[in-house]
């Protein structure tokens, strides 16, 4: 314990003492930032960082999901935006960690590495004077001349620098090391982490992935304006997206129809129609999950897939002003899908349609309407109707997904908000003269995902050396081991001792095989 | 065989089995409850007439006291029914990848065995035994058998009563070469750190005994446990073999393979991120062994803390996610 006296002492003179120099305070924050305990901290922190990317839908995951979850969640929302949440791995705070531990692992890397280069070439130390206080130690008796006994140790410590010394005393001894290239396999992993952080970033400036939903059918071009989701790195350039274009000729599926899986789709491949340049020649393909489409480079991808139900709509002239399939992206395993359609063109209100569809459509008291299955087999179509301004032209872009309620008021017919239910080729009347809507079936829609990723391979290299030098660090056992010998009544004293600079070695085992050599060999 | 007959082979090999992990978790209780009169430093028969005698030399303290009390019996019971205890372990074993390798023989066409979340659970509890087996005899793991077979008798208990799938194709997304190197690295990891693990708990529990001063205890589940350093070491082996394992299977062959599938190498999705999150803990267990003040105690709670965080990526993220991951099969 301190004396409490001089306890005070100190206090009141680090009182008169002048506040830390600009330099000091830097020199001493940087030796807090690049210490084991900082890294360690950080560690933590990317990890709990983690998590919330887990737990609420991502952006860049999955922006149908997260558009929904938006949303159902209004209030939340716009906190969970400023806090960057839809977008973790993104987000400032996410950054600020892992950009803190770069500069810690820069911090710890050159130091150490100075530290390395000049003990590589070094010797093993001299014979300590007294082994026997050393972690290991083992001595024996043998009969043969001292400098054979050597000469068989030597010969049995392969892999290790050997130095031979004589102290004053006359004694022969010889001093052996090995291991010095786990501190380098230690380093090659720590810089690694940095090779593959890099990957990740050029990754993401030079290249592109984009998210497109095309209805069986449908066409689709390489440009930026076609894309539902389009992400460029951002040092990425428009004028370098390859020019191709494709056609979805038709969809695949099959869904596995019993057991825990029953309704998970098996098998699926779209076919497509593409062609390269302005004017290449077209050619058939499938695409089906593992089987991407690679045009020298850039890849496309079958993601996902889901309904697109085909109504007709006609308003209160008889017109029509509605007529094709709409994208209705899947909500449950069993396809239960939502969408919305926006009709500008009704008269004499514009019109708007939340539904759901149902691929096989089941209904019971208690749970209401249900998908039974995921394939098409009895298609139902549930719709509730809104009247009024779409908001379309307000100038702010739309989600195809949701309807601005702002200027719109339900349908109502008897007092009630209008609930249409159709079965596939049935046609339903507006009440009041609206029009009329027919559900003719559904088609097929593909997601599919562009993707272009000049750098990937850095990362992928990066982490392969990491693993290559990790192997190095967890598994080269450095260590010490001295043998001394000298002449005693006619015999050769023997002592060996070792010291093991590893966590999780096995000196002692070493050093038994050792002597056991010995008192055979010598 | 038929397909549909390896099915049934399946899952009778994993009742057969579930019952000789049982029997063999009782062998090992009737070691251990046995073996709380005998002495550490007893061994079987003619051991405990040296420990007789050197108590009579050395007289009256209550350690030699408990010393004298004990017969040749217990000691000789005790090791009867560990060795018991390990061979209904291998027969379980034996059973187990019957088990494991009928519901593979048992899709057609013939498949790897991990296609959804029984399978994993399946294979991954046959690794862990097969870990412990393997190093049994190397690391002396006897103070392992009842937490081990415990262990995989409740996982396996689980896997049956609420993930239990009957047979089906594998899925797309499953067809490539680099998933049954995937899976074969993430399992093998996952036993691996399943053992490093109990390791874990065994250095929390004894040290936490050690502090109510059992010093003087010479019997006793606890007292036979090995020492802190002996737990501390066999942890880190196991971890330190494991996480180069999980390093290639998460964050090389995952992402070759999610390349292939995907289009991207990764996707940050929940199962991804949580192989990341197990990962950097791990990554901050191995530096907290080397960091002064963060050894022992601490590095072992961050180990269990990994450990819960793959055990929750293997079982429990499919329940909170549901169908909003990518790997929601597994
Ligand atoms: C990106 C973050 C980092 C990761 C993923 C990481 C990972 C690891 C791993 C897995 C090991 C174990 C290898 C072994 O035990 O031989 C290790 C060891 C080590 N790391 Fe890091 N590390 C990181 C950052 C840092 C930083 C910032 C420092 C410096 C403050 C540092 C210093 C060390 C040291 C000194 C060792 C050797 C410990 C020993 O001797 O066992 N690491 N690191």
């Amino acid at each position: 314990m301190t004396d409490p006296s001089e306890y005070t002492n100190v206090r009141d003179r680090a009182r008169s003492v002048a506040p830390l120099a600009p330099r000091e305070f830097l020199r001493w924050s940087w030796r807090q930032l690049t210490s084991m305990r900082t890294a360690l901290i950080l560690l933590f922190l990317l990890a709990l960082g983690a998590v919330p990317g887990s737990v609420i839908p991502q952006d860049s995951v999955d922006a149908v999901l997260s558009a929904q979850w938006r949303q159902a969640h209004p209030s939340l929302t716009p906190i969970y935006n400023r806090l960057g949440l839809f977008n973790v791995y993104s987000s400032v705070w996410f950054s600020a960690i892992y950009i803190l531990l770069m500069i810690s692992l820069v911090g710890c890397i050159l130091p150490r590495t100075r530290v390395y280069l000049k003990a590589v070439r070094a010797r093993p130390p001299k014979t300590p004077r007294n082994l026997s206080r050393l972690p290991e130690y083992r001595t024996l008796e043998l009969d043969a001349e001292p400098s054979a006994v050597l000469a068989q140790a030597r010969a049995a410590l392969g892999g290790y620098r050997i130095d031979a010394h004589t102290d004053d005393a006359g004694v022969d001894s010889i001093a052996a090391e090995r291991g010095y290239l786990r501190e380098a396999g230690n380093l090659l992993f720590h810089v690694s982490v940095l090779i593959v952080l890099v990957g990740f970033a050029t990754g993401s400036l030079f290249g592109y992935t984009g998210g497109v939903i095309i209805v069986t059918g449908g066409q689709f071009a390489n440009v930026a304006s076609q894309y539902d989701e389009f992400n460029p790195g951002s040092l990425f350039q428009v004028k370098n997206l390859k020019p191709f274009s494709m056609k979805v000729t038709d969809f695949d599926v099959k869904f596995i129809r019993s057991g825990r899986e029953v309704g998970m789709a098996q098998d699926f491949s779209a076919g497509v129609d593409y062609s390269l340049g302005d004017d290449g020649k077209s050619q058939h393909t499938r695409i089906s999950v593992n089987h991407p489409l690679d045009l020298s480079g850039t890849k496309v991808y079958l993601i996902g897939h889901g309904y697109a139900p085909d109504v007709t709509i006609r308003d209160s002239t008889g017109e029509i002003v509605y007529a094709g399939p709409t994208v209705f992206p899947p909500e449950s395993t069993t396809f239960t899908s939502s969408g919305v359609i926006k009709v500008p063109e009704a008269k004499p209100d514009q019109l708007g349609f939340l539904g759901t569809l149902y691929p096989t459509y089941a209904f019971t008291m208690k749970t209401g309407p249900f998908s039974a299955f995921p394939d098409a087999k009895n298609p139902g179509l549930s719709l509730q109707v809104f009247q009024g301004n779409l908001g379309m032209d307000s100038g702010i872009p739309q989600s195809v997904y949701a309807l601005d309620m702002a200027g719109l008021k339900p349908v109502k017919e008897n007092g009630q908000a209008l609930r249409l239910t159709l079965l596939r080729g049935e046609t339903t009347k507006l009440p009041n003269g609206l029009g009329s809507v027919t559900f003719n079936g559904v088609d097929r829609f593909v997601k599919l995902q562009v993707s272009h990723n000049p750098s990937d391979w850095v990362a992928l290299m990066g982490m392969i050396l990491a693993l290559t030098g990790l192997l190095g660090s967890l598994f080269i056992r450095p260590r010490r081991v001295w043998i001394s010998v000298r002449r005693k009544g006619g015999r050769t004293l023997v002592e060996v001792a070792g010291l093991d600079r590893s966590a999780g070695g096995n000196l002692a085992d070493e050093l038994d095989g050792l002597t056991a050599h010995l008192e055979e060999k010598a | 065989m038929s397909h549909t007959q390896f099915a049934l082979l399946s899952n009778q090999a994993i009742a057969v089995c579930g019952v000789f992990y049982f029997l063999a978790l009782m062998a090992h209780l009737a070691e251990w409850a046995v073996g709380r009169t005998v002495p550490i430093d007893a061994i079987a028969s003619g051991a405990s007439t040296t420990t007789t005698v050197a108590a009579a030399e050395g007289g009256g303290t209550t350690v030699t006291d408990t010393l004298v009390d004990v017969d040749d019996d217990s000691a000789d019971r005790m090791e009867r029914f560990g060795r018991v205890g390990l061979m209904l372990t291998v027969v379980a074993a034996l059973a187990h990848f019957v088990a494991v390798a009928s519901r593979g023989l048992a899709a057609d066409p013939v498949r790897v065995p991990w296609g959804n979340m029984y399978e994993f659970t399946m294979t991954g509890t046959l690794f862990v035994v097969i870990g412990y087996l393997a190093l049994y005899r190397r690391y002396k793991l006897g103070w392992l058998a009842p937490v081990v077979t415990g262990f995989v008798l409740i996982t396996l208990m689980v896997d049956v009563l609420l993930l239990y799938t009957p047979v089906v194709q594998l899925r797309d997304s499953l067809h490539s070469p680099w998933l049954i190197i995937h899976v074969v690295a993430a399992i093998t990891a996952t036993g691996a750190f399943t053992i490093g693990g109990m390791a874990s708990v065994m250095y929390l529990i004894k040290a936490r005994w050690l502090e109510t001063d059992h010093t003087g205890d010479k019997a006793g589940y606890l007292a036979r446990l090995p020492g802190l350093v002996q737990l501390d070491q066999l942890a880190y082996r196991t971890i330190a073999f494991a996480f180069p394992v999980w390093t290639f299977a998460a964050l090389i062959a995952g992402p070759i393979w999610a390349q292939a599938a995907w289009g991207k190498y990764w996707g940050w999705d929940p199962k991804e991120v949580w192989a990341f999150i197990t990962w950097v803990v791990f990554a901050a267990y191995l530096h907290a062994r080397a960091t002064a003040g963060w050894k022992g105690r601490a590095a072992a709670i961050i180990a269990l803390i990994g450990l819960a965080t793959l055990w929750f990526n293997f079982i429990g993220i499919n329940f909170f996610f549901g169908s909003g991951s990518q790997h929601s099969y597994a």
